[in-house]
């Protein structure tokens, strides 16, 4: 998806598309992609969950299953019909809020993850503005001095930290302030279903975190790099010769300059929580879509596999292109068209 | 521009063009990046760790699933680390737990890798609808997050060894694809290239003599953030229990087993915890060494975040949509 695009166009879908905002109809060349690779995201886990060989009814009976109960189930469940009126079937349910059951224990899957996603929203909205406050201002911190004491020691720790599992992040919190070193705070998540996560915000600390921890160092390194090099520009130079002070040349020069390279990655961190949070919502035992998603899998639910796995994937589609508009609308030069 | 393009024209670029020169040059970089300090220090952490895994099994001094103590008990003269759940010698689980971790990680990463390359290799050299494809898989598969994607695989057939390796390296094949096509696209435009073409060579042939050649070094740190990731994940997925399986002893699983005993007998999660955390950190900080040797120690400041980019699976090209 580069530049030759807009040149393959016939004439006329060319002049249209010039004559609207530019930016508008990039966005809606990217929903509509967005919208074909989630469909097509929808075809991927419906196969790899229910179209396979025998898998939905052996996996609720196991695999010692007598033949005529699994050809009995599988009437039950609809795995005797045609494939694409199984995947209809399910797909238009989704539409109208239709789930299916849970297979574990028969309740509908709407209810199972609906408070799933109310719980993991809150886990990666606050990792995600914390970790880009922080993150953004130790990469400020750094890029002051270059090569300072503060910037060599901030950054070997981001290299560090960079490669750490979250399980091990997560279990190594648990031993400082939940366990070995300190009692402050609990060591597991755990909230009883139709309470509010923040009912008890000391519930939210560890698993916070854990993730804050795992996303800061790439923020801080992006950070970093985007503001030394606005430090190093001439308008930054000219701002410094006309006697602005060193604050205000950092905060309103330098920073709207550098933070357009860095919205990127902060969006790449958000993403990659949806990734990180089946692992630390399984540690903390806390009542996620991530831990949801364990427990499915380990009972073979399938329905319920497959509405998290979509709800995960269109959260990484979805984000993906408000990543990509936000940075564009954040760095004036990437509007224009290119020659 | 991503920063791989950028990353692979300065490693790649005019001054030496030809493809056999610069044969064995990436023997030449991993030289340069075990000699630097940072790569010294990341070999030295990682190769600590692989020997403990390679050489533990041998001077384990019980079987690892033998029960010698009582659970969660703590260092004795019997059993210098303590037992685990079941009374287990937490220093011979230790020592045989890493072999596997390593083998079924390194299978993964070469799987990828290879799958990754060849696909991304593919769709750059050809363009046009073999592009479009490929490009279009790789989409699907990264709009699933890594370890959520693993878990869809797994829980079809539940977790087999096999089905680990193929799930790890499914995910890492689109990530590599995208870096190798931006590199590869570079490549493909130079007058060598054009060259054996007009000789009509084969296009298989120019994909292997005079592209391939030119892209060892960014495969090689790709290798490495890989391998990485490998670990990371497939200790992980033990770690939740979808990985390798247990009564066998591997220290992603030791760390959940032993975690509710972590007042008891802090070291059957201290150590298992702390060799994970050594091998990963060890092992990007020299592919760190790698990439920082193979683009020149002094890049752009711009250009800063190269790896962290890759090491969560997006480049930064999108943007020019």
């Amino acid at each position: 998806m580069s530049t030759t695009g807009d040149v393959r166009l016939p004439r006329a879908a060319r002049t249209k598309a010039a004559s609207s905002h530019p930016i508008l109809s990039l966005v809606g060349r990217r929903l509509a992609l967005g919208v074909l690779t989630l469909f097509l995201v929808s075809v991927v886990i419906f196969f790899a969950t229910q179209v396979l060989p025998g898998n939905a009814a052996y996996a609720v009976l196991g695999q010692h299953a007598t033949p005529e109960r699994v050809a009995e189930l599988e009437k039950q469940l609809h795995l005797d019909e045609p494939v694409y009126v199984q995947y209809w079937d399910w797909i238009s349910g989704l539409f109208q809020g239709n789930l299916g059951n849970s297979f574990s224990n028969g309740d509908p899957v709407s209810e199972l993850v609906g408070p799933r996603i109310a719980n993991s929203a809150v886990l990666v909205l606050l990792a995600g503005a914390i970790g880009t406050f922080i993150g953004v201002g130790l990469g400020m911190l750094a890029a002051r001095r270059r090569d300072g004491i503060l910037d060599n020691i901030l950054s070997v720790i981001a290299l560090a930290v960079t490669a750490l599992p979250e399980f091990v992040v997560a279990i190594g919190l648990v031993m400082l302030f939940a366990s070995l070193a300190l009692h402050i705070l609990p060591g597991t998540s755990f909230i009883p279903p139709g309470v509010s996560p923040w009912a008890n915000p000391s519930l939210l600390v560890l698993p916070v975190a854990t993730l804050v921890i795992v996303i800061v160092p790439y923020i801080f390194r992006m950070m970093r790099g985007a503001m030394i090099e606005a430090l190093e520009s001439d308008y930054v130079e000219m701002a410094k010769l006309k006697g602005v002070s060193r604050r205000r040349v950092m905060l309103v020069h330098a920073l709207p300059n550098s933070i357009a390279p860095t919205i990127q990655v902060i969006g790449l961190n958000l993403l990659y929580l949806a990734g990180g949070i089946v692992v630390v919502e399984y540690v903390f035992a806390y009542p996620g879509l991530g831990a949801g998603l364990v427990d499915a899998v380990s009972s073979r639910d399938i329905p319920t596999i497959q509405f998290i796995t979509l709800v995960l994937a269109a959260f990484y589609v979805f984000m993906n292109i408000l990543t990509d508009v936000v940075a564009l609308l954040a760095s004036p030069r990437r509007r224009l068209p290119r020659a | 521009m991503s920063s791989a393009i950028k990353q692979a024209r300065r490693s790649n670029g005019g001054a030496r063009p030809q493809a056999k020169l610069r044969r064995h040059e990436w023997l030449a970089v991993l030289r340069a990046a075990a000699r630097s300090r940072r790569g010294m220090i990341g070999l030295g952490i990682a190769g600590f760790v692989v020997g403990v895994a390679v050489i533990g099994p041998f001077v384990a001094p019980y079987p690892a699933t033998e029960f010698v103590t009582s659970a969660f008990a703590p260092p004795s003269k019997d059993a210098w680390l303590g037992g685990d759940i079941l009374g287990r010698d937490v220093l011979s689980r230790t020592l045989e737990g890493g072999w596997l971790l390593l083998i079924i990680s390194a299978a993964a990463t070469a799987l990828g890798v290879a799958f990754g390359a060849l696909a991304g290799i593919t769709a750059a050299y050809y363009k046009g609808w073999r592009d479009g494809l490929i490009m279009r898989v790789v989409d699907i598969i990264l709009a699933f997050p890594a370890i959520v994607f693993a878990l869809l695989l797994v829980s079809v057939a539940g977790p087999k060894l096999w089905l680990v390796v193929v799930a790890v390296a499914a995910t890492h094949a689109p990530q590599v694809a995208r870096v190798m096509r931006a590199a590869a696209l570079d490549i493909c435009e130079k007058d060598f290239v054009k060259a054996s073409e007009i000789i009509r060579m084969p296009p298989r042939k120019i994909i292997r003599r005079d592209i391939l050649p030119n892209l060892v070094t960014p495969l090689m740190v790709e290798t490495g953030l890989r391998m990485t990731w490998s670990i990371v994940i497939i200790a992980g997925l033990s770690f939740i229990g979808f990985g390798l399986q247990p009564p066998a002893p591997n220290w992603g699983l030791m760390l959940n087993e032993n975690r509710i005993g972590l007042v008891s007998n802090p070291w059957s999660v201290v150590v298992p915890a702390l060799l994970i955390a050594l091998l990963t950190v060890g092992l990007n900080t020299f592919t760190d060494a790698v990439a920082r040797v193979s683009i020149g120690v002094e890049r752009p400041v711009g250009e800063e975040p190269f790896l962290e980019e890759r090491l969560i699976g997006r480049t930064l090209d999108s943007a020019d949509v």
